[in-house]
């Protein structure tokens, strides 16, 4: 009898079954563009080169999406996060010239350390004081949260208008990381697309074992599920929430620091302008679901490099209407987490 | 009468009337108490305005969701009647056209993406309607065999509109009534129609059922209104509205461009618009919409003299430069969605009410409150 109870609740515990069918697809989509391509190195080299581009989109999508799917806040602000990451990278290699353009390797890499750290700590303390004044008030009230984050979104726009003037600012990327690196015959992949995949994987690993491995992700689980709960437990639920929204800005600081290096040209609106794009991502992969967000920025990554090598004009619009059949497919997206 | 052409509702507050009969009179007579082209120019953008932003409230105000596709459905309106115009000819038969056509695709186009996204939750509808929105300004930039590209479209209009055609022989009240002004009249009444239209609209049966959904969406669902095709159809009117105000900003300017009616800068216009003026009152639309194009045109001169006067200080003066001042409108912006969530016009009807109320009390000896 006690064993069969233990057995129950065993199986009532285990982990519902990973829904494999959103992952193939990204698989199918390469598969069918090999044809169609023709060249096999060609599509290598489309096929790496969108991949690394996913990996960025990526980072920029999770924060967005974590902050959606544990705290039920929708913020539209989260462009202009990616803005402050990526003119905060300024901070540091306006003083570190020298160390862009030193040979060594370790300099270039200390350099790209130094502006991510220095991004996601600007970018962390937007969100904190964000939080605080624009998004506290309107909890559970997404129509005003996404009036009140656009707001947020225009006075930061501003105020970086204020402190790094309005034209665009061109930036270098550490010598080490510039020109591109033969995989094959025939075969080139940018190197700095190769550090956004390491990059990329690591954000996606970390997400995943804080959130499903960790105490705090234990935590932060429970207190979505029933806040009241946690808190007679005697866990402040507001502190750790903050800190998840705390956690999403720096996220968008430091996807803005890697799409800034890969533009290498930063312009206010730069964030604004990418926040499309995110919002296709979180849509296609499902509102608040993190593998979600990653199969849809590799989706629409690859999407987006292969019809822009087949057809080029249908390339413009290829983003809304992959998004437009995965909606019809899937109203809620890959992976529906929505609570409705 | 009156009540019956404002279907009902009116101000409920004096200065509220007061103010929109103002701006009724000023947009009526424009062309005859001014001299000059800036004027009437801002004149003609607020009547365009306060249709578009009009439009918009019915959907943001009144049922209680976030478009920000609605420049491009004015875009639609302008695009419709540009391209009407410049391929057929300046003629009256390829303007109708060219408006059949705008309001017909903008209905569509509106139809599909609600089918798309109302369903599922509202948030979705305004993520998926900034992406389609975006979708079609890269796509009005780079067509441009067909849209003109970035440039845009220059065209002319139909003779009787054009600055050169005289309609009396004589100047009446000193004014020479020439195309411009007939234009601007046909720009006056198709707006004061459109926004008498909407007012009937929302005092419908129809716009209470929107309101209900507003107010709480399950409860409306359970009650037997079928919550996705009222949040369509509303969707439809509106963006219907919008490009109408479009092709009354195309026949005004006889220049239709991305900047001139795409941009995103003109939604977040719109949405401040509606914020300030008032979500959920029509008059709020009026209201914001004049102030707005009002500040768009004469305060950045006045903040470019408060910035040279505090030249001295170097970050004040650049908070207060005039390329700034959209900042101060974004603090604006937040502090009324806490603060005001209806806006000026619901302020002024609340003050006027707990006048009314006070005013009732003190004459029935303050017992009233409780009677009732």
């Amino acid at each position: 009898m006690t064993d069969r109870t233990a057995e129950r609740e065993e199986t009532a515990l285990a982990s519902p079954p990973i829904d494999w069918i959103p992952i193939l697809i990204p698989v199918a989509v390469a598969l069918i563009a090999l044809p169609l391509i023709g060249s096999f190195s060609t599509w290598v080299t489309l096929t790496v080169a969108a991949l690394a581009m996913g990996m960025i989109i990526f980072i920029m999508a999770s924060g967005l999406t974590l902050v959606f799917g544990l705290m039920d806040v929708i913020n539209f602000g989260h462009g202009v996060f990616i803005s402050v990451g990526a003119y905060m990278s300024l901070l540091v290699l306006r003083p570190l010239t020298g160390w862009v353009e030193s040979p060594s390797l370790a300099l270039n890499i200390g350099v790209l350390v130094l502006c991510i750290l220095v991004a996601m700590a600007v970018s962390g303390m937007f969100g904190l004081v964000f939080e605080r004044l624009i998004i506290r008030p309107v909890y559970r009230q997404h129509l005003k949260q996404i009036l009140v984050t656009m707001g947020g979104l225009i006075i930061i726009e501003q105020l970086l208008h204020v402190f790094f003037g309005g034209s665009p600012i061109t930036i270098a990327l550490p010598q080490n990381f510039r020109g591109g690196l033969a995989i094959g015959p025939d075969m080139i992949v940018e190197r700095y697309r190769l550090i956004a995949v390491v990059i990329g994987v690591a954000v996606f690993l970390a997400m995943m074992l804080v959130l499903n491995r960790t105490r705090i992700g234990l935590l932060v689980r429970a207190g979505v599920e029933n806040p009241e709960m946690v808190e007679a437990l005697g866990y402040r639920i507001r502190r750790l929430f903050v800190g998840v929204f705390a956690a999403g800005s720096a996220l968008a600081g430091l996807g803005g620091v890697m799409w800034g290096f890969y533009q290498q040209t930063l312009t206010i609106g730069m964030g604004l302008q990418v926040l499309v794009l995110i919002f296709i991502v979180v849509i296609i992969g499902g509102l608040g679901s993190i593998g979600g967000c990653l199969i849809g920025s590799l989706l629409v990554a690859l999407v987006a490099n292969y019809t822009a090598f087949l057809e080029p004009k249908i390339a413009l619009i290829s983003n809304i209407a992959l998004m437009l059949v995965v909606l019809m497919w899937r109203p809620q997206g890959l992976y529906p987490v929505v609570k409705v | 009468m009156l009540a019956r052409i404002l279907s009902g509702d009116t101000p409920r507050s004096p200065i509220l009337t007061v103010a929109l009969l103002v701006i009724l009179f000023v947009l009526t007579l424009a062309p005859f108490l001014f001299s000059g082209a800036q004027p009437l120019n801002v004149a003609a953008k607020i009547c365009v305005f306060i249709l578009l932003v009009a439009s918009y409230d019915l959907l943001l105000g009144y049922t209680g969701i976030v478009s920000f596709a609605h420049t491009m459905f004015f875009g639609i309106g302008g695009y419709g009647a540009a391209i009407a115009l410049s391929r057929l000819g300046p003629s009256w038969s390829a303007l109708a056209l060219g408006i059949f056509i705008a309001i017909a695709v903008a209905g569509m186009v509106a139809l599909v993406i609600g089918l798309f996204s109302l369903r599922v939750r509202a948030i979705f509808f305004a993520m998926i309607t900034l992406a389609v929105a975006t979708a079609f300004l890269v796509l009005a930039s780079q067509l441009s065999g067909f849209t003109g590209g970035e440039d845009g479209l220059n065209y002319s209009v139909p003779e009787i509109l054009r600055p050169s055609f005289r309609l009396f022989e004589q100047p009446i009240f000193g004014t020479a009534v020439n195309g411009r002004i007939v234009t601007y009249y046909i720009v006056f009444f198709a707006a004061l129609f459109g926004f008498l239209l909407l007012l009937r609209v929302v005092n419908s049966p129809f716009g209470s059922v929107l309101q209900a959904i507003r107010e709480n969406e399950f409860r409306a669902e359970a009650l037997g209104y079928p919550v996705v095709v009222y949040r369509s159809i509303a969707s439809v009117v509106s963006t219907m509205m919008a490009a109408l105000a479009g092709v009354l900003l195309a026949l005004w300017l006889r220049y239709t461009g991305p900047d001139t009616t795409l941009s995103f800068s003109i939604m977040i216009d719109v949405l401040l618009m509606v914020v300030i003026g008032g979500m959920g009152t029509l008059y709020g639309a009026a209201i914001g919409a004049t102030l707005m194009i009002i500040a768009e045109n004469y305060l950045p001169a006045l903040m470019g003299k408060l910035g040279e006067a505090a030249a001295g200080i170097p970050l004040v003066s650049s908070f207060l430069s005039a390329d700034r001042w959209l900042l101060w409108l974004g603090i604006l912006f937040i502090l009324s969605v806490y603060f005001f969530p209806t806006g000026i016009v619901g302020k002024l009807r609340t003050l006027w009410q707990d006048r009314k109320s006070k005013a009732t009390q003190k004459r029935d000896g303050g017992t009233t409150g409780e009677a009732i």
